[in-house]
């Protein structure tokens, strides 16, 4: 192991912008299970649905980020939809083995999809083209790849408009308090229902623009989505179950300790970083950093 | 008594078919779904029992493999010896993970289990002694007691094996364990409050669990005389494991056996008449379907039948 404050420094300020892209993985999640308590174990498998959709639409020539917002309507159709069918088998039904079987079925439904991603498109590795791919910022020694710059502020932009949303607006407030208490909600004559199919649409649709950043970041391949099971559940813990600045936050501290280890130790150790964290944090103090 | 007699009767079958001049290919398959059983009714004990999603099933058969293989490489231990070490290892990590239960329930808990993977995958990755990322070559013992191949030989170990899983499983099911166990799965505060030992018996389940999974990946390096990391820790078994209880019926020991013998049989099918990857697919659509249409397994259809027909 070679230590130097110059490489730190690097390790940091690579682990920001890396940061940034696992907060945006993960704003989707941060809504669906952060606060719907939705066990959404397909999170990462839906969000590598965006990256391919973004990379189908590449090859018509679209720049990424463009594709990834055009596919936000169809992603908030598919979520809201998924989220009506899950209502209707599990939370309306009830039962011996709801929580069992509603696990059960995330992780049968990301397999599916892992399975069909193979079959349309291979399992090869697939990137997008854009100017802004391959180039990079040159400050002094440093050289800062485009793409994490565009990912980073991609990334930010989402999280603050989401949270906007989420405590400006009258049906943002009432996603938030959807998970909270839904008794309450239902006697201030709003349907849980259709908020939670609306929540579910919202945290399914930034999955669209999120998965632009995660094609731009790196290639992307049909069982990419098992690693970001860790990641993306890693930074929703460790914000604390819904909090949309805590999750850029979490995403931060991800992104800066991945870094590190990776420039120290190797790139072979970095799997486990997320992975490890998620286990240390849900043993000592599983309601997160800034938990309710 | 019959039950143990149906176990003979399967033993002494395998062992005749084994001594028989079948083709070899037979047992190849015949291994797998004999493991498959061992898989299923070890993750019901926590899963279906005590409502516990282990999703972490490859963690648990990465270990007893990865302990096989580091006894082979050290001491070229006996098989039998083998399996025993990776047994009681993996039956420790059982132990630990049942440490988690204290925190950690549904989605957590998985979560939890999903990450233990990833972090023996990442271990054995960076460890040479293991084979690192490209994994080791191993020759199996040329002394085969009784068997024409060691194949055959490894056929009728897992037999024993699963016939083991099958009589944990059942045994913890018709005891106060079982009962403990299913108490928890439906209100683990009012079983707490009615004087059951929860944490205890979810320890014993965990660590019953995790060491008969161990057992079950054990042979694996034997079987395979090739073992890498990539397809050891890979999730088809954590969720292949949790789909055969589900199709057969989590409520009693013979549908993880059910499960089991038909998603394995039909995976092997379809492995070799179409591809792999339809292998995956097979496995999310039925758990799907199950989840969806059937929740309560074969079990719960057969059960609904008998009580419209009467």
């Amino acid at each position: 192991m070679f230590f130097s404050w110059e490489l730190f420094f690097e390790a940091i300020l690579f682990g920001i912008l890396l940061g940034g892209f696992y907060a945006a993985v993960s704003l989707g999640l941060s809504v669906t299970f952060g606060l719907l308590d939705i066990p959404h174990v397909a999170h990462p498998a839906v969000l590598l649905m965006g990256a391919y959709g973004v990379f189908l639409l590449g090859q018509y020539g679209l720049d990424p980020v463009v594709a990834g917002l055009l596919l936000i309507p169809l992603f908030f159709a598919f979520g809201a939809f998924f989220y009506r069918i899950y209502y209707s088998i599990f939370e309306s039904r009830g039962g011996d083995n709801v929580a069992v079987n509603g696990l059960a079925f995330f992780f049968g439904i990301a397999f599916i999809i892992e399975v069909l991603l193979v079959i349309f498109f291979g399992v090869d590795q697939q990137s997008a083209e854009a100017s802004y791919i391959g180039g990079s910022l040159e400050l002094g020694d440093l050289r800062i790849p485009y793409r994490l710059i565009v990912a980073f502020i991609v990334a930010i932009s989402a999280a603050t408009i989401l949270s906007a949303y989420l405590s400006k607006t009258f049906y943002g407030r009432a996603i938030k308090a959807v998970g909270q208490d839904e008794g309450a909600l239902r006697l201030m004559g709003v349907n849980p229902v259709s908020v939670k199919t609306l929540a579910f649409g919202i945290g399914t649709s930034v999955n669209a623009l999120a998965g632009a950043v995660l094609l731009i970041v790196a290639p992307v391949e049909p069982t990419m989505d098992r690693i970001y099971i860790g990641r993306t559940f890693c930074v929703v813990v460790l914000a604390g179950l819904g909090s949309m600045s805590g999750t850029v936050f979490a995403g931060l501290l991800l992104g800066i300790t991945e870094s590190i280890v990776l420039m120290f130790f190797g790139t072979s150790w970095a799997p486990a970083v997320a992975f490890g964290l998620l286990l240390i944090m849900l043993g000592l103090r599983p309601q997160g950093l800034f938990g309710r | 008594m019959r039950f143990w007699t149906v176990s003979l009767l399967v033993v002494l079958s395998v062992i005749g078919i084994a001594l028989s001049d079948a083709n070899n290919y037979f047992f190849f398959a015949g291994f797998v779904v004999l493991q498959a059983v061992v898989l299923a009714s070890a993750w019901n004990i926590l899963g279906g029992y005590a409502g516990y999603v282990n999703f972490g099933v490859p963690a648990f058969v990465g270990a007893g493999a990865y302990t096989a293989l580091s006894l082979h490489l050290s001491f070229e231990a006996p098989l039998v010896i083998q399996i025993l070490a990776g047994a009681i290892f993996s039956g420790a990590v059982g132990f630990l993970v049942g440490l988690l239960t204290v925190r950690l329930r549904g989605i957590f808990f998985s979560i939890a289990t999903v990450s233990l993977v990833f972090i023996f995958e990442t271990l054995v990755m960076n460890s040479s002694f293991l084979g690192g990322a490209t994994g080791h070559q191993l020759t199996r013992p040329s002394d085969i007691p009784f068997f024409d191949t060691y194949t055959r030989y490894l056929v009728v170990v897992m037999v024993v094996l699963a016939v083991i899983s099958v009589a944990a499983a059942r045994f913890i099911q018709d005891s106060f364990v079982g009962r403990g166990l299913r108490a928890v799965r439906d209100s683990e505060e009012a079983a707490e409050c009615s004087g059951v030992p929860t944490l205890k018996l979810k320890l014993l389940a965990c660590s019953v669990s995790g060491a008969l999974l161990g057992a079950a990946g054990a042979p694996m390096p034997m079987y395979l005389s090739y073992i890498e990391p990539a397809s050891t820790f890979n999730l088809l078994y954590a969720v292949s494991a949790l789909a055969m209880p589900i199709i057969g019926g989590m409520s009693h020991w013979i549908g993880p056996v059910i499960g089991a013998l038909i998603l394995a049989t039909l995976q092997q099918i379809v492995t070799v008449t179409i591809s792999s990857e339809m292998n995956v697919l097979v496995v999310g659509v039925l758990l799907v379907f199950f989840v969806v249409v059937a929740p309560d397994g074969i079990l719960g259809l057969i059960k609904r039948w008998k009580a419209s027909s009467k």
